[in-house]
């Protein structure tokens, strides 16, 4: 049976039919073709598939795509600009080579969305706790960081001269 | 897709209370990180859900006028940690739910999950019990107040009815005015563990701040439930802040504790751990009352 739903995708206005045994996971990747976000443990661990709901960096693959009624939800295809443009955290992310494989990139980005967006200046130590929901990152751990800083610096620093 | 037979959205407590009433083998799910875990690894699978997720009036924490902190069991972790009251009066839970999963499963899980769970190395347990919380209960013929340690049966048990839903914890101000406390979670991973052992201490200080007016030591994995030391808890009531403080209150620990071995540690170590994080976190607990153990 399925049932139909109303929320904010990307900032587009999506409404379709689900079933209620979606995880938000499965809809994303499979009804709205957003593969972004990626299957990975499927039990809420390796942080592969973190998107934001309602600003909150979540696994959406235990997150019911029911629950998602009403909220705003943000992957990585959401981030690029009118021409195509990388976000300035998906930049960050290039300069400092945090990417091997590629496949833990997409979450790990979604999460410097969020921490980003508190507009506060984190330290290593903080930052390392604040990505320690992503199990799933290749061999990439320092240079991941380095990308962290270097965004939440150049952050901070931005909304600093405002 | 996850192997659910039925799936119902609650609209609010009566409406998920019929629901549960009116299938006698569903689940409630909250926020899922549990739950829907065990779907996936097949102890629930198949199984029907009545979902109380989303529901507002089981969402945030809010003062009573005398000063009673009310939390909805709804709330999810990151925002008890990052919510005024609880930071400004009772901030060992806000430190204690800050060190369950990761970021996004506390962005997920509540704290009414953590306690209906019954699990014993739950994080919000020990420093709920050393709160005095007490849960309100809502079934079809009315609510109920349960105190948090009369509140679990067994491993994973509580005497939450099959169709009662947790819809307050509350904490008095008797229970956090004037205390300091601190919890201790022991782990072999920083992050993405569940706890080997977890110890919460609670103190108030006498006015002088150099002798102990009163004290709360919880566990939790130190037993088949979370638990409070209650006999020790009286041995140390007025006695000087010096070591032999923190002496009797770890020995009197072992003698109410009961762990057990399993393949996350051993009986002996997790001992080990009683004895040494009850001293370390009643020194926390102590500094952040205003006082210092004086050796």
């Amino acid at each position: 049976m399925l049932n139909v739903i109303k929320m904010k995708v990307n900032g587009k206005e999506v409404e379709l039919a689900v079933d209620p045994r979606e995880s938000l996971l499965d809809t994303l990747r499979d009804r709205l073709g957003l593969t972004s976000v990626k299957r990975g443990c499927e039990v809420g661990e390796c942080g592969a598939c973190t998107v934001l709901v309602d600003g909150e960096a979540i696994d959406s693959c235990i997150y019911l795509t029911m629950w998602a009624q009403g909220r705003s939800v943000l992957t990585v295809e959401g981030l690029k600009g009118p021409n195509g443009e990388l976000s300035p955290i998906q930049q960050a992310f290039i300069d400092e080579a945090a990417v091997q494989c590629g496949f833990c990139t997409p979450g790990l980005i979604m999460s410097a969305v969020e921490i980003v967006g508190t507009g506060k200046r984190y330290n290593r130590e903080e930052l390392r706790k604040l990505i320690s929901g992503h199990l799933c990152r290749c061999t990439g751990y320092e240079n991941i960081l380095n990308a962290m800083e270097r965004i939440v610096e150049e952050t901070y620093r931005a909304v600093g001269k405002e | 897709m996850y192997d659910i037979d039925k799936y119902v959205q609650a609209a609010d407590v009566d409406d998920a209370v019929r629901a549960l009433t009116a299938d006698p083998k569903a689940v409630i799910i909250s926020g899922g990180s549990d739950v829907l875990i065990k779907i996936r690894e097949g102890k629930l699978a198949g199984c029907s859900l009545v979902s109380i997720h989303g529901i507002r009036e089981l969402d945030g924490v809010k003062m009573e006028e005398d000063g009673t902190v009310v939390i909805g069991p709804c709330t999810v972790f990151s925002h008890i940690t990052n919510n005024e009251i609880v930071r400004k009066h009772i901030p060992i839970l806000g430190d204690a739910v800050d060190q369950a999963g990761g970021p996004q499963l506390r962005n997920i899980g509540t704290i009414g999950g953590n306690v209906c769970n019954g699990v014993t190395s739950a994080d919000s347990a020990s420093s709920l019990l050393t709160l005095n919380a007490v849960l309100k209960l809502c079934g079809p013929s009315g609510s109920r107040l349960v105190p948090l340690e009369e509140f679990y049966a067994g491993p994973g048990r509580t005497v939450r009815e099959h169709d009662e839903v947790l819809t307050e914890i509350r904490i008095t101000k008797d229970n956090y005015e004037g205390f300091g406390g601190h919890y201790i979670k022991y782990g072999k991973r920083q992050a993405m563990e569940i706890a080997t052992l977890g110890c919460a201490v609670q103190v108030k200080l006498g006015e002088e701040k150099n002798t102990v007016e009163d004290l709360r030591l919880a566990y939790g994995v130190a037993a088949p439930t979370p638990i409070r030391c209650r006999r020790t808890e009286e041995t140390v009531k007025g006695m000087p802040l010096t070591p032999k403080l923190a002496d009797m209150l770890a020995e009197g620990a072992l003698k109410e504790v009961m762990p057990r071995s399993s393949w996350r540690a051993s009986r002996e170590f997790r001992l080990q751990l009683v004895e040494e994080l009850a001293r370390r976190a009643l020194a926390q607990a102590v500094c952040n009352a205003g006082g210092e153990i004086h050796a």
